[in-house]
C-alpha cells in the first residue's frame, strides 16, 4: 500500500514530495474503549507512516485523549488491535503483551508529551534528571553518559542549558514542555505522542515550541500523533487529520483538505467556530 | 486460699524461647525462603512480644526462632553491648532460652544487632540478625507498596539510580549515610537496615549468614553466606565509605575502625570505637583477660579485606 505524503519522508530530500513505500509504522484498527456505560472511543482506526504527523481534533470529551492513552499503552482497548512496526514486536497486537514487555515497548519506542507537565515530569527532581531517567530505566549506569545525554537532548529541544539542573517546578510553562519533549525523545522513539502540547502557553511561546517540534520531527524522522483542539496547531504541524466527535471519527483526510473544505457538518462548524 | 488455688488453671510457664511452636515454625520456614531467594522480602506474621514494635521485635523474633540452649548470644545496639535496649534484649533471650551470652563477636553463634556489623570478620556458622525499621528500599521513590512490589518483581530499579544522580548533581557525592541500598546476588535491591556505609561492604561474600527482619513492617530477608552484595553506584563514580581518616580512638589509640564522634565542651571532638566488644578486646578493662582481637574487615591502614571492592574516590564532572 502506498500513499502520497505531503511531507518529505527523509531529512535529505527536503522539498520534493515523493511516494512513501514504507509500511505504516503505527497501525490501530477498530479501537473501542468503554468506561462503564460511557463509550469513550468507538471504531477508531488510524495508520501513521514513518515521518508523518497525524493530527486528531475534536471538542472536549470527544475521545481524543483516550485514543492517545490507548496508543501510549497506558490501558488496553476493549476491542481492537494496535501494532507498531518495531523490531521484535512487528505484527504483534501490543494490547496483548504482558506488563513487562508492554512497559519496555512504551519506554523504548513511544515518547509522550502531556498537556499537564505534572503528568510527565518529576517536579522535585532536576530537569536533567528527568531526561536521564529514561536512559536509567534501560540500564545506562555511567554518570558521564547520562549527563551528556541529558545535555544534548535538552539542547535539542532548545532548553537553556544553564538551567538544566533546576527542578521543573521552578521553570516556566514553555520550558517545562521543552523538558517533557527532551525526555520523550531521549531514547529516540519511533513514535511521539503529543497531548495538547502547547495548550496553556501564550501565543509567542506556543509558536517557539511548535517550531522546535517541527524541527525535531524533521531531524529525527518521527511519526507523531498530535491531539489538539487548536486548529492553528494542527494546521502548522499535521499532514493528515482525524476529526472526532462522541468517540467516533467523523472525518479524515489531508489537513489542508479537511480544514479548507470540510465535508461533515460538525467539521464545518468546528472550522468556522471563532469567539 | 487453698480452694482458690485449686480452682485456678494450673500455672504454665512460657513456651521455650517465648514464642509458641507454630510461630517458631512459621519463622523458620520464612527464614529458609528468605535464604533461598537472597534479598527477597518474605512477609511473615509478626507476633506480639513483651517489647514495643520498633524496638527490635523483628530481630528478636528471628533470634528466638534460632536460639537453643547451646547457643551463645551477643546483642549489639549501635555498636554497644551495654546500652539499655541491648541489655534488655540479651537478658530476655537468655532467660527464655537458657542460652549463654557474650560480648565477643567471634564466640557468639547468634549476633542480634541494631545499626552495626562487628569490626571483626565473622566466620561460617555464625548468624547475624539485623533489626530493620524500614525494609523497603523503594519507599523513598514509590510510596505505593503494591507498586513497589511490582517494581521488585520486574527489577525496575532505575529510579534508585535517579536518586543517586540527583545527589551527584546537587552535592557531587552520594549522600545516603546509613541504610545504603545494595544489590544482592545481582537481583534484588535491599535496604541493609541503618548500618553505616562503613558496614555495607561487609555483607559482600561474607562467611556468615545475615538475616534482616522488620517486626513492624512484617518483612524478613536474608543475605546468605558467600553472596555478592554491591552498593548501588554509577560505573564511573564509585561508592565511598565514611571518611574517618585521622580519627584516633581516645581510649585504645586504634585507627581506621568505625568511630563515634564525641563533642567536647571546648568545641572540638574526640573519637572512640563504636564497637565496644572490639574495644574490650583491644584494651581490656580487666588486665587478666587477654583475648587477642581477631582479624578485622578493615586493616590498620583502612584497606578493606576484599581487595579492589572499594575504589578510590572520583569527583563527578557536571
Amino acid at each position: 500500500m502506498t500513499v502520497i505524503s505531503s511531507r518529505p519522508s527523509s531529512p535529505n530530500s527536503n522539498d520534493a514530495p515523493r511516494l512513501i513505500t514504507a509500511p505504516p509504522l503505527l497501525r490501530a484498527k477498530g479501537l473501542r474503549k468503554t468506561y462503564g456505560r460511557i463509550v469513550a472511543v468507538d471504531e477508531v482506526s488510524l495508520e501513521v507512516y514513518p515521518g508523518e504527523v497525524m493530527g486528531i481534533v475534536g471538542e472536549s470529551g470527544s475521545g481524543k485523549s483516550t485514543v492517545l492513552r490507548l496508543l501510549n499503552l497506558e490501558e488496553p482497548a476493549d476491542v481492537g488491535a494496535y501494532t507498531l512496526d518495531i523490531p521484535d514486536y512487528a505484527g504483534v497486537n501490543l494490547f496483548t503483551l504482558e506488563r513487562f514487555a508492554r512497559r519496555m515497548v512504551q519506554i523504548q519506542h513511544i515518547g509522550i508529551v502531556y498537556q499537564n507537565p505534572y503528568l510527565g515530569l518529576r517536579m522535585r527532581y532536576t530537569s536533567s534528571g528527568n531526561v536521564a531517567e529514561r536512559l536509567l530505566i534501560t540500564g545506562e549506569r555511567r554518570f558521564s553518559t547520562l549527563r551528556e545525554a541529558a545535555r544534548s537532548w535538552l539542547a535539542a529541544s532548545e532548553f537553556p542549558l544553564d538551567r538544566m539542573d533546576d527542578p521543573p517546578r521552578k521553570l516556566s510553562g514553555g520550558m517545562q514542555q521543552r523538558v517533557q519533549l527532551a525526555k520523550a525523545i531521549a531514547l529516540k522513539p519511533r513514535v511521539l505522542l503529543l497531548d495538547e502540547p502547547t495548550t496553556g502557553l501564550d501565543v509567542s511561546v506556543q509558536a517557539l515550541v511548535l517550531d522546535t517540534l517541527k524541527r525535531l520531527q524533521r531531524e529525527l524522522h518521527l511519526a507523531m500523533v498530535l491531539v489538539s483542539h487548536d486548529l492553528g496547531v494542527i494546521r502548522t504541524l499535521a499532514d493528515r487529520v482525524l476529526v472526532m466527535r462522541g468517540g467516533r471519527v467523523i472525518e479524515s483526510g489531508l489537513t489542508d483538505q479537511v480544514l479548507e473544505d470540510p465535508q461533515d457538518a460538525y467539521t464545518q462548524q468546528l472550522v468556522h467556530a471563532k469567539l | 486460699m487453698n480452694r482458690l488455688a485449686a480452682l485456678a488453671a494450673p500455672r504454665q510457664d512460657y513456651s521455650y524461647a517465648f514464642l509458641d511452636a507454630y510461630a517458631k515454625r512459621e519463622l523458620r520456614r520464612r527464614t529458609l525462603k528468605a535464604i533461598a531467594i537472597p534479598g527477597y522480602q518474605v512477609p511473615y506474621a509478626s507476633r506480639e512480644l513483651p517489647i514495643a514494635r520498633g524496638w527490635g521485635t523483628g530481630g528478636l523474633q528471628v533470634t528466638l526462632s534460632l536460639v537453643g540452649p547451646e547457643s551463645i548470644v551477643k546483642v549489639i545496639d549501635q555498636g554497644a553491648d551495654d546500652s539499655v535496649n541491648a541489655a534488655n534484649l540479651r537478658r530476655f533471650i537468655a532467660r527464655m532460652s537458657g542460652a549463654q551470652t557474650t560480648t565477643d563477636a567471634l564466640k557468639a553463634t547468634i549476633i542480634q544487632s541494631r545499626h552495626r556489623i562487628p569490626e571483626e570478620i565473622l566466620r561460617e556458622y555464625q548468624a547475624l540478625v539485623l533489626q530493620v525499621p524500614d525494609p523497603e528500599p523503594l519507599r523513598a521513590v514509590e510510596s505505593n507498596s503494591s507498586r513497589a512490589h511490582e517494581m521488585h518483581a520486574e527489577a525496575d530499579y532505575g529510579q534508585m539510580w535517579l536518586v543517586l544522580y540527583e545527589q551527584l548533581v546537587r552535592y557531587k557525592q552520594y549522600i545516603q549515610g546509613a541504610s545504603y541500598p545494595s544489590l544482592v546476588n545481582g537481583r534484588y535491591v535491599i535496604s541493609p537496615s541503618p548500618i553505616p556505609r562503613w558496614d555495607t561492604p561487609k555483607l559482600h561474600q561474607s562467611a556468615h549468614l545475615t538475616l534482616l527482619s522488620a517486626g513492624r513492617e512484617k518483612r524478613l530477608y536474608a543475605v546468605p553466606p558467600y553472596t555478592d552484595v554491591y552498593p548501588l553506584e554509577f560505573d564511573d563514580i564509585p561508592f565511598q565509605v565514611e571518611d574517618q581518616r585521622g580519627w584516633v580512638c581516645a581510649i585504645t589509640g586504634v585507627k581506621n575502625k568505625f568511630m563515634n564522634e564525641i563533642p567536647q565542651p571546648d568545641g572540638t571532638s574526640t573519637y572512640e570505637l563504636s564497637d565496644t566488644g572490639y574495644m574490650e578486646k583491644v584494651a581490656p578493662a580487666d588486665a587478666t583477660r587477654t583475648e587477642p582481637p581477631g582479624a578485622t574487615y578493615y586493616d590498620e591502614q583502612g584497606n578493606f579485606y576484599h581487595d579492589g571492592y572499594l575504589k578510590p574516590p572520583i569527583q563527578p564532572e557536571l
